[in-house]
């Protein structure tokens, strides 16, 4: 099988984690990858010490992004808000683990920029994309 | 025996990648371009890499997952990183690729002019512009009711800057938009300390850099120009592809101009939302050769480097003005030689601009005559029309002598 598709990923992608969107939440936010359609809604429930408790994702798109969000939603339970925005990108992609390129990077980073965006705002989030100052 | 100044840089070397200036002209006699403020000549490197695309990469940009679309996607998006570098803007998303300077300066006066002006707003722009610097502004007038004022020029060629200043000074003037470089005289204007002024009365500042991207180190955040456009194919890239840089806060709250491909987010049947700069404004797929074409060009100039480009500019324009001068009967519009980009616009006495370009065409030289889309310039100077030899990097002082000997021939001719 392709390395794309190994099994990790593919059964995030069909098995998504924390599928299923959170009412009540207090984060609530939806991003398109323009390039190919894919969308991807996160709701969390985060308590009063900012710790993140629960994860709900909605959306749809291919397997590269739905297990990137998939992945990245478990490893957002129990974590501060505030570190949970500072997750470098590379993180993410070593943990999808296979090469990408630039028009997969978008998708597998989708989730990533839903956090971002949602917490600290778009130009936030092309900082982080474009690797400027 | 006339002397040469010293070439900055290894013109034989620089002459041997432009195939088209190894050609003869009517069969008869070496061609000399001088028109390259018109378009300039193409180095293989630019030729090359176009066809390296159509041959071995060709495909859509931002859409495809197959290989050839993710390298054509790469080399596109390296160019607007390079754009960014020769220029040194911000950030790669104030990088907007147009069709050309024209439709830059049109971009924003249909979007940022239309939404953010009120009638009896003034645009300043001033009287030795290119009409794409003028024409766009007129339209902008028609449909919203916006002034346009134009700043006067001195009798040597440069801008009156005491009636820039007076002008801002009374009246509601939204927006100075003015050439860098002038295409007919040379003028090199003062932009940055010009968008001091500008800022300080409340305007932003457009810069036409048509006539110096192509010939002298640009930095946008230098100038602090809220927006800057110019064409590829005056810095010997290729036709269709330009660049409007635009600050990224301007951009960002600017609304699209053409709808399409590229530049949504997502759309429904009742509506759309747009995708993020630089794409917001790029609809319908790309000049993807030209692009890359386009970045061959930056590379070409950068390998040299723009300040040895406008350096050797710099002694030929004094050289080409010197011979000039030598000429009876010959005048020469714009400023000394120190002011001035390597553009002569001239007058023969006696003879109309366009027999003097046919005489100088028989003789290999080829020249621009006519207004230069700059009509009303040419009715501030008082003339109809002007010869017009503009100079670049590939030129000689050798060509400048064939020129002068060309003009006591078209005198005799003519006589």
């Amino acid at each position: 099988m392709h390395d794309l598709y190994r099994e990790i990923i593919l059964d995030h992608a069909q098995n998504g984690r924390n599928w299923g969107l959170l009412e009540p939440n207090n984060f609530d936010h939806e991003e398109h990858n323009p390039l190919c359609g894919d969308r991807l809604r996160l709701t969390l429930r985060i308590d009063d010490d900012g710790i993140i408790q629960e994860v709900g994702w909605d959306g749809n798109g291919c397997a590269i992004s739905q297990a990137s969000a998939s992945m990245l939603g478990e490893r957002l339970i129990g974590m501060p808000l505030q570190n949970a925005l500072k997750i470098d990108k590379q993180e993410i992609l070593d943990e999808i683990g296979i090469p990408l390129t630039i028009n997969r990077v978008k998708c597998a980073l989708l989730s990533l920029k839903v956090l971002v965006v949602g917490g600290l705002g778009k130009r936030e989030w092309e900082r982080i994309e474009d690797d400027e100052d | 025996m006339i002397t040469h100044p010293t070439y900055i840089y290894d013109i034989a070397a620089i002459r041997e990648d432009f195939p088209i200036l190894h050609q003869y002209h009517h069969d008869a006699v070496p061609l000399i371009y001088l028109d390259s403020a018109a378009s300039s000549q193409k180095p293989y490197q630019v030729i090359e890499a176009i066809q390296h695309y159509y041959q071995t990469y060709n495909a859509n940009v931002h859409r495809g997952i197959h290989k050839l679309s993710e390298e054509a996607t790469q080399a596109y998006e390296g160019v607007r990183k390079k754009v960014r570098n020769f220029i040194n803007a911000g950030s790669r998303r104030e990088i907007i690729f147009t069709r050309g300077t024209t439709e830059g300066t049109n971009l924003v006066a249909q979007t940022w002019g239309r939404n953010f002006l009120k009638p009896g707003d003034v645009i300043l722009s001033t009287v030795m512009e290119h009409h794409a610097n003028i024409v766009p502004w007129q339209l902008l007038s028609e449909q919203i009711g916006v002034k346009v004022m134009y700043i006067p020029i001195l009798p040597n060629g440069t801008l009156d800057l005491a009636a820039y200043e007076r002008i801002l000074r009374e009246n509601p003037v939204k927006l100075v938009t003015v050439a860098h470089v002038s295409n007919v005289l040379g003028t090199i204007n003062p932009v940055a300390d010009m968008a001091v002024k500008a800022h300080d009365a409340g305007a932003l500042i457009l810069v036409d850099a048509a006539q110096s991207a192509p010939h002298l180190p640009l930095d946008v955040q230098a100038i602090d120009a809220d927006f800057l456009v110019f064409s590829s194919h005056k810095m010997v890239g290729p036709t269709g592809i330009g660049v409007l840089y635009g600050k990224r806060d301007i951009l960002e709250k600017m609304p699209p101009w053409m709808g399409g491909g590229d530049m949504i987010a997502t759309v429904t049947l009742e509506g759309s939302t747009w995708n993020d700069l630089p794409y917001k404004f790029e609809a319908g797929t790309p000049s993807i050769a030209e692009a890359i074409g386009f970045g061959a060009a930056i590379d070409y100039l950068s390998a040299i480097g723009m300040d040895k480009i406008h350096a050797q500019e710099q002694q030929m324009t004094a050289y080409l003005l010197e011979r000039l001068s030598e000429v009876p009967g010959v005048t020469v519009f714009g400023p000394e030689a120190d002011k001035k980009s390597a553009v002569a616009a001239f007058v023969v006495e006696g003879a109309h601009a366009h027999d003097v370009a046919q005489l100088l065409d028989a003789e290999g030289i080829a020249v621009r005559a006519g207004h230069h889309c700059a009509m009303p310039l040419h009715t501030e100077l008082g003339v109809s029309a002007t010869s017009r030899a503009s100079f670049y990097l590939y030129n000689t002082y050798d060509e400048v002598d064939v020129l002068i000997e060309a003009l006591y021939t078209v005198q005799r001719t003519l006589r």
